[in-house]
């Protein structure tokens, strides 16, 4: 690692995201692209993380090589700095499991000649080759455990990992003493067989919960936010958002987001403020007006002075109020260790009664205490500690394969009780971005679609790029044009074969967005422009229904808007909720004893997802919406949600099964157990018994998102 | 018995060696792009 990260000292090292890097094709175009860039030393892509790592000398900076980069055919941005090395959670569990499996493989090897009779000297020298390779390797591989247990036990609580410890620490202790006496039995092969199968299914789960994140790290934006501002002299320079200082003038382009509040000066657009407001309808906006961060410039390029930066944007207003409500949510105890708080206390109960008992019975204190440690080892909760992991892996593989990613570990458990859903209207019930109407689409005469085809493509404004999706899926040519121009605010102007086209803003301006294509010598037609609900809202929220979850809409949006929604899905709505509204409701149903699921995409919604019992975003989310929810579902349709809520539920049933598997074994061995029968080949084969059969019913849930 | 002596000795041995690899390619960041790695292959070497 060092060796690698060792870079000489006039190179410098910049990280880039490529969000479209997909296959070895574009990986070797890009390494061997900027590889002859001059000034680069060496670039490397890394596929997992869709991110090029490029060592340059100080004649080149991060803007140059996102140009470099664009000339290539990728749209790159320079990463923002706290998400560049971001910790994995399975790489530190993977040496301890290297460390645990190697030694429990080489004890058994040892065991199984004990077993099978070894005698005197020759199981003496086994008995100590086996301590001097399980010791190291416990008080190495057993650290996850031994921490998170020391930590629940110094804060006056107990986890699923006091019982695990404990168990361990005895066996290997009770172990130890029994070597150097020349004893019969030592345990070390099913202490570590525990560890080793435990770590497996920490590992796993820590993979699947690695791959959510770096799904949704992918969909989040990872340009630095910031400006042009523009200069004294009227030169334009890059300013990050963190840099902007009330009084600078940003230059914000169509189809910006703004960095910062401020108020226009010179110019006139209209801007899409639906991530903040929830708002669907784009607000026009004139000299004079106030700006908000966050928003989206949709019509002409615009100046902006700003008048709040950083701290004191609205955007950061909401990020305090979402800071607040997480904490209510941490308190949440997760059920495998509200499953140790009852189970922890009963078997170290039993094992006590064991000793009193063989000691009332006349035993020995050395074979007392013998039976009870015993007891602690064949009760050391291994299925129980997998009964939850592997079922949420196997659930959460299940639901990423759907298109949708689990975030949190104990996303699944919160999920399965929600019996309450409040649905945000723009993003969320809707697509959140203006489509064009399909009955104006199939006006269009075949060479018409194919000049708008060729028109939008030249623009990169919303409603171009809308129209160009739309009409790809036509398979149509685009005709050829020539002198093609765009003019920002107005349109995309061009000559086809001989006759004007345009692609532009329609006379008059009303209250609808549209679009009209002029061609010389036809009617102009106009093409209205429309947010729609997403495809399978009404089966989505009738199979919610069959669920038990009740469904209502809670919009920022104006009445109006919300109204027709409403209508159209057969919810009841509840309109202007501002953020702090949002999470009110939220608190207030949470307090009457309703289990709420909160789905929301934009900043607005920000708090009200962080408060709720669980919460779900769309990937098109705002990147507040997309860290705040526990679930991302990266797909149109939104029946997404019902199937998640089933497969949470399934979950949640199969984990019940785990447990009630794991304390049948339990109820078979602890008698064994106390009466003294239990030999390390007995907890051996019982251990890894009830741990395949709790992992063969977890897989069942393979196909719980369908 | 003797034969013992020299097995336990290599068993361990080999596994060992098995484990120092694992350890050497987790420090080298050869855990750190699967993804990448995989396509790699598919890379043509330039002419």
């Amino acid at each position: 690692m060092t060796a690698l990260l060792k870079v000489a000292p006039a190179l410098e090292r910049t990280v880039l995201a490529v969000p479209s890097i997909h296959c070895a094709g574009c990986m070797s175009k890009i390494e061997r692209g900027l590889g002859v860039h001059a000034g680069v030393a060496s670039a490397r892509v890394n596929l997992s993380a869709r991110s090029v790592t490029v060592e340059h000398d100080h004649s080149l900076d991060a803007h140059d090589l996102v140009h470099a980069l664009a000339e290539l055919g990728y749209e790159a941005q320079a990463r923002r700095d706290e998400l560049a090395p971001r910790l994995s959670a399975a790489r530190p569990l993977l040496a301890p499991l290297a460390v645990a499996g190697f030694a429990a493989m080489n004890v058994m090897l040892l065991s199984v000649s004990v077993w099978s009779g070894a005698g005197g000297s020759t199981r003496d020298l086994f008995h100590w080759i086996s301590a001097a390779i399980a010791v190291p390797a416990i008080a190495y591989a057993g650290q996850p455990f031994f921490r998170s247990a020391w930590k629940a036990v110094r804060h006056g609580s107990t986890n699923m990992d006091v019982p695990i410890s404990l168990g361990v620490l005895i066996a290997t202790g009770l172990s130890l003493y029994e070597t150097v006496q020349h004893g019969e039995h030592a345990w070390f092969d099913g202490a570590l067989m525990l560890l080793t199968f435990l770590l497996i299914g920490r590992v796993l789960d820590a993979m699947m919960r690695d791959r959510a994140r770096a799904g949704v790290d992918a969909l989040l934006s990872q340009a630095a936010q910031g400006a042009m501002v523009v200069g004294g002299s009227g030169g334009l320079t890059w300013v990050e958002a963190s840099k902007l200082t009330p009084g600078m003038v940003m230059r914000v382009a169509t189809g910006e987001r703004l960095a910062a509040d401020g108020e226009i000066v010179t110019g006139a657009s209209r801007f899409d403020q639906s991530l903040l407001t929830g708002e669907s309808a784009p607000i026009p906006l004139h000299t004079g007006d106030a700006a908000l961060a966050g928003t989206l410039n949709l019509e002409a390029p615009v100046d902006v002075r700003v008048s709040h930066a950083g701290h004191d944007t609205t955007l950061a207003e909401i990020a305090r109020l979402m800071e607040a409500s997480t904490q209510s949510r941490s308190r949440y105890v997760r059920i495998a260790d509200r499953a140790a708080r009852l189970y922890a206390p009963a078997v170290h109960s039993l094992a006590a009664l064991t000793v009193v008992g063989w000691l009332i019975a006349g035993a020995s204190l050395y074979q007392a205490l013998v039976t009870g440690v015993a007891v602690l080892i064949i009760t050391c909760p291994c299925a129980l500690g997998l009964a939850v992991p592997v079922a949420q892996v196997v659930a959460s593989g299940a639901l990423m394969r759907a298109g949708i990613m689990v975030k949190d570990g104990s996303a699944l458990e919160r999920l399965a009780g929600v019996d309450r859903a409040l649905l945000d209207k723009t993003g969320t019930l809707t697509l959140g971005r203006p489509l064009p109407d399909p009955a104006a689409l199939l006006a269009l005469a075949p060479d018409e679609a194919a000049v708008a085809i060729a028109l939008a493509s030249h623009s990169r404004h919303p409603l171009s790029r809308a129209l160009g999706a739309s009409l790809a899926k036509w398979n149509l040519a685009a005709a050829a044009l020539k002198d093609v121009s765009e003019s920002a605010g107005e349109g995309v102007f061009a000559r086809w074969q001989g006759l004007e086209v345009s692609l532009s803003r329609p006379q008059g301006g009303g209250a609808t967005m549209a679009a009209a294509l002029r061609i010389e010598g036809r009617p102009v037609r106009l093409i209205p422009f429309s947010d729609r609900l997403r495809p399978d809202c009404g089966s989505a929220l009738a199979q919610l229904d069959r669920l038990g979850v009740e469904c209502s809409i809670l919009s920022g949006d104006r009445p109006a808007a919300v109204g027709e929604i409403a209508l159209q899905t057969g919810l009841t709505a509840q309109a202007n909720a501002r953020p702090a509204e949002k999470q009110a409701v939220v608190a207030r149903l949470r307090a009457s004893g309703r289990k709420v699921l909160v789905v929301g995409d934009g900043l607005n919604d920000g708090p009200a997802l962080a408060a709720a019992d669980a919460s779900m975003a769309p990937g098109s989310a705002s990147d507040v919406g997309l860290q705040a929810a526990d679930l991302v579902f990266v797909q149109d349709s939104l029946i997404a949600l019902p199937r998640a809520v089933r497969a949470a539920r399934r979950t949640m049933a199969v984990v019940q099964q785990n447990f009630a598997l794991a304390i049948g074994y339990n109820l078979l061995a602890v008698p064994l157990a106390m009466a003294g029968l239990v030999t390390p080949l007995v907890a051996a084969v019982a251990m890894s018994a009830s741990s395949l059969i709790v992992v063969a019913n977890s897989l069942r849930l393979v196909s719980a998102a369908k | 018995m003797t034969v013992l002596l020299l097995l336990i000795p290599a068993a361990l041995a080999i596994g060992g060696v098995g484990l120092a690899a694992f350890f050497w390619a987790l420090r080298n960041g050869q855990f750190e792009d699967p993804d990448g790695n995989a396509a790699r292959i598919l890379i043509e070497d330039e002419e």
